[in-house]
């Protein structure tokens, strides 16, 4: 049994927060991505023509039934043949938005669909436009059913992330790599990422529960 | 260089058995552990359900991949030992897969009434038997279709096993892309056998949950 040594770790803090940012930036552009996508999908799938609505049925089926990391490969690997040259970066926020995306899709969908037809013919009863009934009487309630899915998401793409560490991306475990390579601290290095990980994790949960609260305060109606 | 041949496509589908006996590894242990904490996360004791929620929430807030690292990487420098890969792989799927897997079937014990264990305790059932007589079988109804879920999950994950060199199916993918200089045909292929393994899976998941959906 080795002793314990963090010290020799927080010598790369710089390290660390470098590569917490990156974890950030990537969760927070491949989620604006996928967000995109699943809004446009959702609006696809629900009132587009038959072909686009299949290709889109196909588009999540591929993505939810594949690895990611295997998305990330073929991204990363095979875009470059198509004259597409991207940084891991780059290539890990879009593979990991189409990943995103695809479950925006069925999760938006889904929530939009939990809002009774009844209610939109109620509302253009009451004189309200197309959009105004989607903005007053839609999307409220929907937006509150699907905020504890979204929310669950946007968590697994914070920790599927780390996935961008194979095509090198700049990330916690690229970090962790490098320190590892340089400290031979091993059970140290990961205990210390996976606990940043945990760490952002109840961060966002907490403020994900702050938020839905502020947000939603009308009572569930039946 | 040279060309994808019918032995590199052999040689995915050789790695293929260790994907799955990756996921029986990590179902046989993972099952019956995810089987206590689910338990414990549901008892009566207080102490018993704050330490599987402990656990729980750690193991779902960090990384498949970190677990991975941690067990193959961490521990053997940690305790000194050497470590088989499978071992260290093993560990971390066990692991990962009775922190999903006890979530899920917690749902299911608590979808059942609690009316339905006091019966059975009116009947004279001890504890142990109002569990597998009683609530067991509902609570197995409820949570089958979001288990069958979890293992298209676990498939999935088995592919970050070859981060840390364990030849399954991903890795052979990537042995044999780097071999071959094609990795849109190698990563297309694999891709496909992840996908006709999961896809039935899915689509039984799916029609579980309408027959259950119809059913109430």
């Amino acid at each position: 049994m080795q002793s314990l040594n963090f010290q020799q770790i927080w010598r790369y803090q710089d390290h660390l927060i470098d590569g917490t940012l990156h974890t950030l930036l990537l969760t927070l552009a491949a989620a604006l991505i996928g967000t995109a996508i699943g809004l446009a999908g959702a609006a696809a799938v629900r009132s587009g023509p038959r072909p686009v609505r299949w290709t889109i049925r196909g588009y999540i089926e591929l993505i939810r039934n594949t690895p990611s990391l295997i998305q990330l490969f073929i991204v990363f690997f095979v875009l470059p043949n198509f004259g597409l040259r991207l940084n891991s970066f780059e290539a890990a926020a879009i593979a990991l938005g189409l990943y995103f995306g695809a479950y925006s899709i069925e999760i938006i969908r889904a929530g939009l669909d939990s809002i009774p037809g009844s209610q939109m013919e109620a509302g253009q009863c009451l004189g309200l436009t197309r959009w105004q009934v989607f903005r007053h009487v839609v999307l409220p309630p929907a937006l509150r059913n699907v905020y504890p899915a979204f929310t669950g998401q946007f968590v697994l793409l914070l920790l599927g992330t780390s996935l961008a560490s194979q095509i090198s991306a700049e990330e916690l475990f690229h970090a962790g790599g490098f320190i590892e390579s340089r400290t031979y601290r091993s059970f140290e290095v990961y205990a210390v990422i996976c606990g940043i990980y945990f760490a952002l994790v109840m961060a966002f949960k907490l403020l994900f529960a702050a938020v839905g609260r502020l947000a939603f305060r009308w009572p569930v109606g039946r | 260089m040279r060309t994808f041949v019918l032995a590199d496509l052999l040689s995915l589908f050789i790695a293929l058995q260790w994907t799955v006996a990756l996921v029986i590894i990590a179902l046989g242990f993972g099952g019956p552990l995810a089987l206590v904490l689910a338990l414990m996360r549901t008892s009566g004791r207080r102490a018993l359900r704050w330490t599987a929620a402990a656990i729980l929430q750690v193991v779902q807030g960090v990384p498949l991949l970190g677990l991975l690292m941690f067990f193959y990487f961490g521990m053997p420098v940690f305790l000194g030992v050497e470590m088989a890969p499978l071992v260290a792989v093993g560990i971390a799927m066990t692991v990962y897969t009775a922190s999903f897997l006890g979530d899920i079937w917690r749902g299911g014990i608590e979808a059942v009434k609690h009316e339905q264990w006091e019966a059975a305790a009116c009947l004279g059932l001890s504890t142990w038997h109002q569990f597998l007589y009683v609530v067991a079988p509902q609570a197995f109804r409820m949570a089958l279709p979001p288990t069958v879920g979890f293992l298209v999950q676990l498939i999935k994950g088995t592919s970050l096993a070859s981060v840390v060199g364990f030849v399954e199916l991903a890795r052979a993918g990537q042995i044999a892309s780097a071999a071959t200089f094609q990795p849109l045909l190698v990563y297309s292929i694999v891709a496909a056998i992840y996908f006709a393994l999961c896809l039935p899976l899915t689509l039984w998941a799916r029609s579980l949950e309408a027959r259950l959906n119809a059913a109430r």
